[in-house]
């Protein structure tokens, strides 16, 4: 029995194929066809596993593109997907946040997994991966090297937390001549500020499990643990637990 | 549901044919009174002789007019209503003779002063507390109200002629209460967007009693049909209670989302439909009578605002429902601060999946509102035993 889970993200498709254990995790960029993207990340997944596809009993969909695969058997939210991949990589989690492309949410979790009770940000790009994209553009630099330019700065203050007020903001403190570390930091104090928010609308335990590609990186998972007041625990492959998530229920049904 | 229940089809088209049947009511010397808000005393105007229509904007297309004047993030209720007065696009406005207006939210309130400068306009002052005193008060703005009817349409409202009024408005809730409470059997017999239709084209009929000779013949039909097994859903379909803002269509984006993703909306704890069933309970003074009926709506411009408490208790139990989903129109900042009392009563009461929805009446977050509501439908069905 295998199963796979196929997140189609707005930035990222992920696959993971299931059989009690991860068979294979695969990531591509979902780019402008989120069909294709996830046929393509399936096919990855089966040839990473070297498994038949018509050995996959169960095939679940989540991610805003869960709508666009006939393959699947099931379609599931990404909300509760989220969950049940963050519980089975940690038991003892009980609150997920997960920052992704366009969306942020906080999801508390019960013992089985189970979602208890959500909080999702309102349409707007503050505290979404987006922002930091339009951030670490602005200051010309890509994700990664933006959490590098943070580490042991002083956080310059950005007090918007909209995108496109926190560029103006951003543009403003480099003609000042800020420094791009400190301006860095201030980034992500900022969404760790808009976190904080949507956490307060839920239970949140000490045992939180930060998924979504943002995860990756550390720099951000700090400051929002510390602004949180908890330690949080950041999986390995943290933008593939919703697809995880997905393969199980799809391997438990 | 139009091919197999003939009275919902009737009623689906009444508001084209209404308005119609406005300005020919006019045109025989019929006054009209637009009225915005269930805290109206519609009494007083149906015993002025007078035709009550309701001008609640729930449509999105005025709004682009109304924020040249009013602020983009000003809640949609009052942009809508107001750009519906602004364009001269809703024939049920262009045909009232006079506005009545309550000062309910702040936002409504300094509308109501731009409003008054396109019509005579009638600014009833709302007390926001619910005790004897303000009973004492709000009776006093009733007389000035009559004062204001008898002036305007030089007529007389006697006793006799309000206490007629009474009867029909509370034979109008009792018919309004029996077809929503037809959606208490489970499976419900009919959609909650096709309940919605029934409720928001009813609100523009100018002959009350065959508006309630339709529903009460909706009720009946739809009793037979669910007698006979008949309902668009299944005993294992999601029962969800809407709380809230009030809803019509043009923005019943949230109640459509939540059918569309597999639940039923079973009962609407709004002022357009279970908050409008509260009749008028008469006592030695008729007016008195109808000012505490009108000051006991739960709406969250009262402070405190212990009864939806109360009366979402209630519904809950009795539709049965298995989640709540708590509506707030941007910038309705009443009922976003008291969401979190709501979420906080009902997991200390009767313990059922809440969930907060903060939308407008544009379509631009349709996707992210599907994430939530399908989530909370998922919440629902790992709660009763389903797969997880």
């Amino acid at each position: 029995m295998v199963a796979a889970g196929i997140d189609i993200g707005s930035t990222g498709t992920k696959a993971v194929l299931f059989d009690g254990e991860i068979r294979a995790s695969i990531v591509v960029p979902t780019g402008w066809d989120p069909k294709a993207a996830g046929l393509e990340a399936f096919r990855q997944a089966l040839d990473c596993a070297g498994i038949a596809e018509g050995d996959v009993h169960s095939i679940v969909g989540t991610g805003y593109g869960r709508v666009s695969l006939p393959i699947f058997d099931r379609k599931v939210t990404e909300i509760t997907c989220h969950a049940r991949g963050a519980h089975f990589l940690h038991p003892e989690t009980r609150s997920v946040i997960d920052i992704g492309g366009q969306d942020s949410k906080v999801i508390s979790v019960d013992e089985h997994g189970r979602v208890a009770e959500f909080a999702m940000n309102d349409k707007c790009a503050a505290g979404t991966g987006r922002f930091l994209q339009v951030m670490a553009g602005v200051l010309d630099v890509s994700l990664e090297q933006l959490g590098q330019l943070a580490v042991g700065a002083t956080p310059a203050r950005i007090s918007s937390m909209c995108a496109v007020f926190a560029e103006s903001e951003v543009i403003g403190l480099l003609a000042r001549g800020a420094d791009k570390g400190s301006i860095a930091a201030g980034i992500f104090h900022s969404i760790a500020g808009r976190i904080q928010g949507l956490a307060g609308k839920v239970t949140l335990s000490h045992r939180v499990t930060f998924s979504g590609g943002v995860a990756l990186n550390r720099e951000l998972c700090s400051a929002i643990g510390a602004s949180l007041g908890v330690d949080m625990c950041v999986p390995h492959a943290p933008q593939m637990v919703g697809a995880l998530g997905a393969a199980i229920m799809g391997f438990e049904a | 549901m139009r091919e197999i229940c003939a009275s919902f089809d009737e009623i689906a088209g009444l508001r084209e044919r209404n308005a119609i049947a406005l300005k020919v009511a006019k045109d025989r010397g019929r006054k009209v009174v637009g009225t915005y808000c269930l805290f109206s005393p519609v009494e007083l105007i149906v015993a002025a002789g007078a035709i009550p229509v309701s001008l609640c904007g729930t449509s999105a297309t005025p709004i682009p007019a109304a924020e040249k004047v009013l602020p983009r993030s000003l809640c949609p209720l009052i942009k809508s209503s107001y750009g519906f007065a602004l364009t001269d696009t809703c024939p049920f406005f262009h045909f009232s003779d006079l506005l009545l207006a309550e000062t309910t939210c702040d936002g409504k309130k300094k509308m109501y002063e731009l409003l008054g400068r396109m019509k005579p306009l009638h600014l009833m002052q709302l007390p926001q507390v619910q005790d004897e005193a303000a009973l004492e008060y709000w009776v006093l703005e009733l007389k000035r109200l009559t004062r204001r009817l008898e002036q305007a349409f030089d007529v007389q409202i006697t006793p006799e002629k309000l206490a007629a009024a009474v009867l029909l408005l509370n034979e109008e809730r009792r018919s309004l209460k029996a077809l929503q409470d037809l959606l208490k059997r489970k499976p419900a017999p009919i959609s909650g967007m096709d309940l919605l239709t029934v409720l928001h084209n009813r609100g523009f009929t100018v002959d009350k009693r065959e508006a309630i000779g339709l529903i009460d013949r909706l009720t009946a039909e739809l009793a037979g049909l669910s007698d006979n097994g008949f309902s668009p859903f299944t005993s294992r379909t999601p029962r969800i209670l809407l709380t809230g803002v009030p809803v019509g269509i043009g923005s019943e984006k949230v109640v459509r989302l939540v059918e569309e993703l597999g639940g039923s909306v079973v009962c609407f704890e709004s002022c357009g439909a279970y908050k409008k069933v509260d009749p008028v309970l008469p006592g030695k003074d008729l007016l008195r009578s109808i000012a505490e009926k009108y000051l006991r709506v739960p709406c969250s411009c009262m402070s405190p605002n212990t009864g939806r408490l109360q009366l979402l208790e209630k519904l809950v139990q009795e539709f049965q429902a298995d989640g709540v989903i708590d509506l707030t129109w941007q910038g309705c900042h009443t009922y976003n601060v008291e969401s979190f009392t709501v979420k906080r009563h009902l997991q200390e009461t009767v313990q059922v999946p809440f969930l907060q929805i903060e939308t407008d009446y544009s379509e631009s977050d349709t996707e992210q509102l599907k994430v939530r509501i399908e989530a909370f439908l998922e919440v629902i069905g790992t709660r009763r035993g389903g797969r997880p």
